[in-house]
């Protein structure tokens, strides 16, 4: 078993804080410069990334192709701006491949 | 659809093997689906509870940050967060869920330097506000639930993807291969009866010319 190590991406002023509990934080603004920095972190043992969802935007290609893998794990965050919906959009897709048709969600649509 | 092949009794028996092995290959991934799916939904509805709470929290704390960003200088806050206090480790471990492997994070927190209980604010008071501090503290109080989301959220997406590979393996075999095998089984015997059928008559035929002459 070894050890990963966990990275945070997003605006500065978003992830600045979770430095302080002990996440690696990459602070990039571009959508190019995030989709560099995600890369290189794939490559690098990272075992969770974090990853604001207005960032996360211009990269769902890149991020589906990763949710396919073993490790490592990208997970949504909202930042400062507030939550985009992307997170729960993709529990939704993730029951309607599964199960084929929108059952948790569909009070709301 | 059939398929085409001959009409022997070899292929016959060849055929009913691979019937009965396609009904039992089907009946063991029907029921791998439905335990696939029935844990699919319990999982999912914790990752949908899970997702929705934090991202309120993590609004909250980067809403707090935010406050915290206008009412102290920016050289300040970055000096005050120049150094944490902790480092932390994941250790993954794999979890097998009907043969779909998932992670499992378990994390080490390590301090760096100083010993024992250090606190989570990796600064002293004197320069910063306390918007900081709070801000901090609820992402230091999340971050448990943070890791059990990442960890959900990727079984959650692992499972659908073998969900979906289970459910097109049963209806291909459902409805592809055993209708054209059991076609084919329904060919051949027919054809063989047929063919039996005829060599009876031609028989009872030849009979009546041999007695006819006699």
């Amino acid at each position: 078993m070894s050890t990963y190590k966990i990275a945070v991406i997003g605006d500065k002023d978003s992830i600045m804080g979770f430095k302080t509990i002990g996440v690696d934080t990459f602070p990039v603004t571009s959508t190019e410069a995030a989709l560099d920095t995600l890369k290189k972190l794939v490559a690098e043992n990272y075992g969770v990334i974090f990853i604001t969802e207005e960032l996360a935007q211009g990269l769902q290609a890149v991020i589906d192709e990763l949710h396919k893998r073993f490790l490592p794990t990208i997970v949504l965050i909202p930042n400062s701006k507030g939550t985009l919906g992307i997170g729960i959009e993709q529990i939704r897709k993730n029951v309607e491949k599964a199960i084929g048709a929108d059952i948790l969600f569909r009070k709301e649509g | 659809m059939e398929i085409r092949v001959n009409p022997t009794r070899m292929e016959l028996n060849r055929l009913r093997k691979r019937l009965t092995m396609a009904q039992r290959g089907h009946k063991l991934l029907k029921d791998k689906r439905d335990e696939l799916i029935r844990q699919f939904l319990i999982l999912v509805r914790r990752n949908k509870d899970l997702r929705e709470h934090i991202e309120k929290e993590l609004s909250e704390a980067f809403a707090k940050f935010l406050l915290a960003r206008a009412v102290m200088p920016a050289v300040n806050l970055e000096e005050a967060l120049m150094y944490p206090t902790k480092m932390l480790q994941l250790e993954v471990q794999r979890q097998n869920i009907m043969s779909v492997y998932t992670p499992k994070f378990d994390w080490i927190e390590q301090e760096s330097g100083g010993t024992g209980e250090a606190s989570i604010y990796p600064y002293g008071f004197l320069d910063t506000s306390a918007e900081l501090d709070t801000s901090i503290e609820t992402l230091s109080n999340i971050f448990p639930q943070l890791m059990e989301l990442a960890e959900v959220e990727k079984t959650v997406q692992l499972m659908a993807e073998e969900i979906e590979k289970t459910r097109r393996r049963v209806n291909a075999l459902e409805y592809v291969l055993i209708p054209r095998l059991e076609e084919t089984i329904k060919y051949i015997t027919m054809k063989l009866d047929e063919s039996e059928r005829g060599a009876l008559t031609r028989l009872m035929k030849i009979k009546d010319v041999v007695r006819a002459k006699m």
